[in-house]
C-alpha cells in the first residue's frame, strides 16, 4: 500500500501537477468547496430545511459587509428569511451529489455498452452506436427538459419534490451515456488487437473477465479526461433544469433553484440572493473545467513527448 | 484568387450507388426517429390528464362519461388510437390547446418567428466572431492575445447561459439602463407573411441584443476552441507543409488551403448544434420573458396543456431530425474522404 502511494507520488502525473500552478489552485479551491459542502450540517450556522428557525421578519437582509447587513447573517438572507450562507452550503452539497451520481450512472451505462459493443462487435455494436448517434444528435439538455417536464406534469407537485434528486440523476445520467460508450468503444477496438488480449483468450478466460479485468484498466485515461468535463456539464445541466423550475424544489434548494428563487428580486435591488450562489456555481464549474484541461494535457502522450 | 480547388472537388463528385444507399438509410433512420418521437408524443396524450374532464368538467355521471369515451374512441385499442393520432398529425392537426382554445400547431407557429430571431442573431454573432478569432489563435498559438482568448474562453464555457442572461440584465438593463430588460419591443417589421422580425427597427434591435449575446455566450467559446484545434491539426498536415515548400504566400496557405478543410468539420458540428441552441432558447426566453416557443413550452408544462406540450415536442423533434439529416447528407456528399459504407465515424 505504501509502495503504491510512493509510486503514485513519483509518477509523471503528479510531477506535472506539481509544476502547474493553475491545476494546484483549482484543485485547492475545489477541495475546499467539497469539504465545506459536505460538512454543511456541522458548520452551517442555521438549518435551512428547518422551517421553525426561519423568521419572515429576517427576509432580504443584505450581506454583513453592507450598511444594512447584520453580523448573524454573513451572506445576508433570501426572500423567506433563510440564511444565505447555510442555504448555499447545503445547496452546493446537493449540486455536487447530483453531478457526481449522474456521471457515475453515465459511466456505468456507457462503460458496459461501450465494452460490449467494442468487444463483441457485429449487430450489437451497430445497434448501440446508431442509438448513440441519434441520442447525441437530439441534444441532451433538450431531452432532459422534455423528460422532466413530462414527469412533472404527470406527478403531483409534492410527489415530484420528493423524487426530484433521483429524477435529475436518472435523467442527466441517461442523457449522456453515449459520450462514455463511444470513448470506451474506440479504446476497446484499439486494445482488442493486442497480444495480451489474445493471451488471455488462449488461457481460456471468459469474455466478461477479459473485458472488465484486462481491457477496461487500459482504457482508463481517456475515461478520466472526459469524466471531469462530464461532472462540470452535469452540474451545469442540473442548475439549468432547476433554474427552469424542473429540478430541485425551492424548499430544499440546489444552487440552480436558489438562483431561480432570487431572480425576481434583482429588479428590486436584492442582488445577493442571485449573485452569491451564481458566483459559487461558476467558481465550482470553472475549477473542474481547469482541472479537466490539465488532466487532458497531462495524460496526452503527444504533449508529454513535446516537453 | 487562384483556381477554385475546393469547388472542382464538388463538381467532380457524382451521385454514386453507394451514396444513394447511404441516403436511403439516412432517410429511413430519420423516419424511424420521427416515429419514436410521435409514439412518445402519443403516449403522453394517453397518460397525461383526462381529455373528458377538460371537455365536461366534474358533474357528469359515470355512464354518460363511458358513452362519450366510446364515442370519442378513447376505448379503442392502442394502435387504432395511435393510427388516428398519426393520421391527424400528418394533416397538421395536433389537437387544440386547452389554454389558448386554438389549434396547438397554430399557437406554436405564431411564436416561432420570435425564437427564429434569437437563433439567427446568435448564429450571426457566433459565425462573425468565432471564425476570425479561432483562425488567429491557430495561426499564432503563442501570442499573448491568443493565450488570453483561450483563458477567457474557458471562463466562458464555465458560465451557464442563464447566468450570462441574468448578469447582462442586471448590468445593462437594471444598473446602467442602456438596454430593455424583457420582451421583443413594440416596433416589429413583417418581412414575410406571419414572420415579424425585430432586426430592422431600432427598438426591436435593442431588444434583441442582450438575448442574442446571452444565447451565443456558451457556444462562442466552444466554436473558437473547435476552430483553433481543427485548424492547428490541419496546419500540421502533409499538404500544408507541401504548400509551404512550394513557397506560397502565408495568406494563401492559411485562408485558401487550410481554412477550407478546417471549416468542413466545423460546419457539421454547427449543424448538430442547432438542436442544442433550441434547448438554450428555452433558458434565454425564460430569463428575458421572450415570447417564443421555449417560453410557451414551459408555460404549457405549468398549465398541463397536453396538446401544446405534444406539439412542441413533435415540432422540435422534426427540426432536429431534418437539420441532422440534411447536414449528414451534405457533408457526405461534399467530403469525398468520408467512408459511406462504414458504421459510425
Amino acid at each position: 500500500m505504501n509502495a503504491a502511494i510512493r509510486r503514485f507520488a513519483q509518477s509523471n502525473f503528479m510531477y506535472s501537477f506539481g509544476r502547474d500552478k493553475v491545476a494546484m489552485v483549482s484543485f485547492a479551491i475545489l477541495a475546499a468547496f467539497v469539504i465545506l459542502a459536505f460538512s454543511a450540517p456541522l458548520i452551517a450556522p442555521y438549518d435551512p430545511y428547518d422551517q421553525t428557525t426561519i423568521d419572515i421578519m429576517d427576509s432580504e437582509i443584505p450581506p454583513a459587509w453592507q450598511d444594512e447587513g447584520e453580523a448573524r447573517f454573513l451572506l445576508g438572507t433570501d426572500a423567506q428569511g433563510r440564511d444565505m450562507l447555510s442555504t448555499i452550503l447545503y445547496g452546493t452539497r446537493i449540486s455536487i451529489i447530483i453531478g457526481v451520481c449522474a456521471v457515475l450512472m453515465q459511466m456505468f451505462l456507457g462503460i458496459t455498452i461501450g465494452l460490449v459493443s467494442g468487444y463483441v462487435g457485429g449487430r450489437i455494436e451497430s445497434f448501440f452506436m446508431r442509438l448513440a448517434d441519434i441520442q447525441l444528435s437530439l441534444s441532451t439538455l433538450m431531452l432532459a427538459i422534455v423528460a422532466l417536464a413530462i414527469f412533472q406534469a404527470a406527478f403531483s407537485a409534492e410527489a415530484y419534490s420528493d423524487l426530484a434528486i433521483i429524477m435529475l440523476i436518472m435523467v442527466i445520467g441517461f442523457a449522456e451515456w453515449p459520450q462514455y460508450a463511444r470513448t470506451i468503444r474506440a479504446s476497446v477496438l484499439a486494445e482488442k488487437k493486442k497480444e495480451y488480449v489474445d493471451a488471455a483468450r488462449v488461457i481460456g478466460l471468459g469474455a466478461p473477465t477479459i473485458m472488465f479485468k484486462h481491457i477496461l484498466p487500459n482504457t482508463l485515461s481517456p475515461l478520466l479526461v472526459i469524466s471531469t468535463v462530464q461532472v462540470a456539464n452535469a452540474i451545469i445541466s442540473e442548475a439549468a433544469l432547476s433554474f427552469l423550475g424542473l429540478g430541485i424544489p425551492v424548499t430544499k434548494p440546489s444552487l440552480g433553484s436558489l438562483i431561480n428563487s432570487g431572480f425576481e428580486f434583482i429588479f428590486s435591488g436584492s442582488w445577493w440572493i442571485t449573485a452569491i450562489p451564481s458566483i459559487v456555481l461558476i467558481a465550482l464549474i470553472l475549477c473542474i473545467n481547469l482541472l479537466g484541461d490539465w488532466v487532458r494535457d497531462a495524460l496526452n502522450p503527444k504533449i508529454y513527448k513535446e516537453k | 484568387m487562384g483556381p477554385p480547388l475546393w469547388r472542382s472537388h464538388v463538381c467532380s463528385r457524382r451521385i454514386t450507388i453507394d451514396y444513394l444507399v447511404f441516403a436511403g438509410q439516412r432517410l429511413l433512420q430519420a423516419t424511424l426517429v420521427m416515429f419514436v418521437i410521435s409514439l412518445i408524443g402519443f403516449s403522453i396524450q394517453d397518460n397525461l390528464g383526462d381529455p373528458l374532464r377538460e371537455l365536461l368538467g366534474q358533474s357528469v355521471s359515470e355512464a354518460e362519461r363511458e358513452a362519450l369515451r366510446d364515442e370519442m374512441g378513447l376505448n379503442d385499442p392502442f394502435f387504432v388510437q395511435y393510427g388516428r393520432f398519426i393520421t391527424n398529425a400528418v394533416q397538421g392537426d395536433l389537437g387544440t390547446s386547452y389554454f389558448f382554445k386554438r389549434p396547438a400547431l397554430q399557437v406554436i407557429a405564431d411564436k416561432f418567428p420570435a425564437t427564429l430571431d434569437l437563433v439567427i442573431g446568435a448564429t450571426l454573432i457566433i459565425v462573425l466572431i468565432s471564425v476570425p478569432v479561432g483562425v488567429y489563435c491557430a495561426i499564432r498559438p503563442n501570442a499573448w492575445l491568443a493565450r488570453a482568448v483561450m483563458g477567457i474562453s474557458i471562463v466562458g464555457i464555465s458560465i451557464p447561459v442563464f447566468l450570462t442572461a441574468i448578469f447582462s440584465i442586471y448590468l445593462f438593463a437594471v444598473t446602467l439602463g442602456w438596454m430593455p430588460s424583457f420582451g421583443r419591443g413594440e416596433d416589429l417589421v413583417e418581412i414575410f407573411p406571419g414572420w415579424k422580425t425585430g432586426f430592422f427597427t431600432k427598438d426591436g434591435f435593442a431588444h434583441l441584443v442582450l438575448p442574442c449575446v446571452s444565447l451565443s455566450s456558451i457556444m462562442l467559446p466552444l466554436f473558437i476552441r473547435l476552430i483553433r484545434s481543427e485548424m492547428r491539426e490541419i496546419l500540421e498536415s502533409e499538404y500544408v507543409r507541401f504548400a509551404w515548400a512550394k513557397g506560397l504566400a502565408p495568406k494563401r496557405v492559411w485562408f485558401l488551403h487550410a481554412l477550407k478543410n478546417t471549416m468542413l468539420p466545423v460546419v457539421t458540428v454547427g449543424g448538430v448544434q442547432i438542436g442544442t441552441m433550441l434547448a438554450y432558447t428555452i433558458l434565454t426566453e425564460t430569463v428575458f420573458q421572450w415570447p417564443g416557443m421555449g417560453f410557451l413550452f414551459l408555460e404549457a408544462v405549468n398549465r398541463v396543456d397536453t396538446p401544446l406540450i405534444i406539439s412542441y415536442i413533435i415540432v422540435v423533434g422534426l427540426i432536429f431530425v431534418v437539420t441532422n439529416t440534411v447536414v449528414d447528407l451534405l457533408y457526405t456528399w461534399v467530403n469525398p474522404t468520408v467512408k459511406i459504407t462504414g458504421r459510425g465515424r
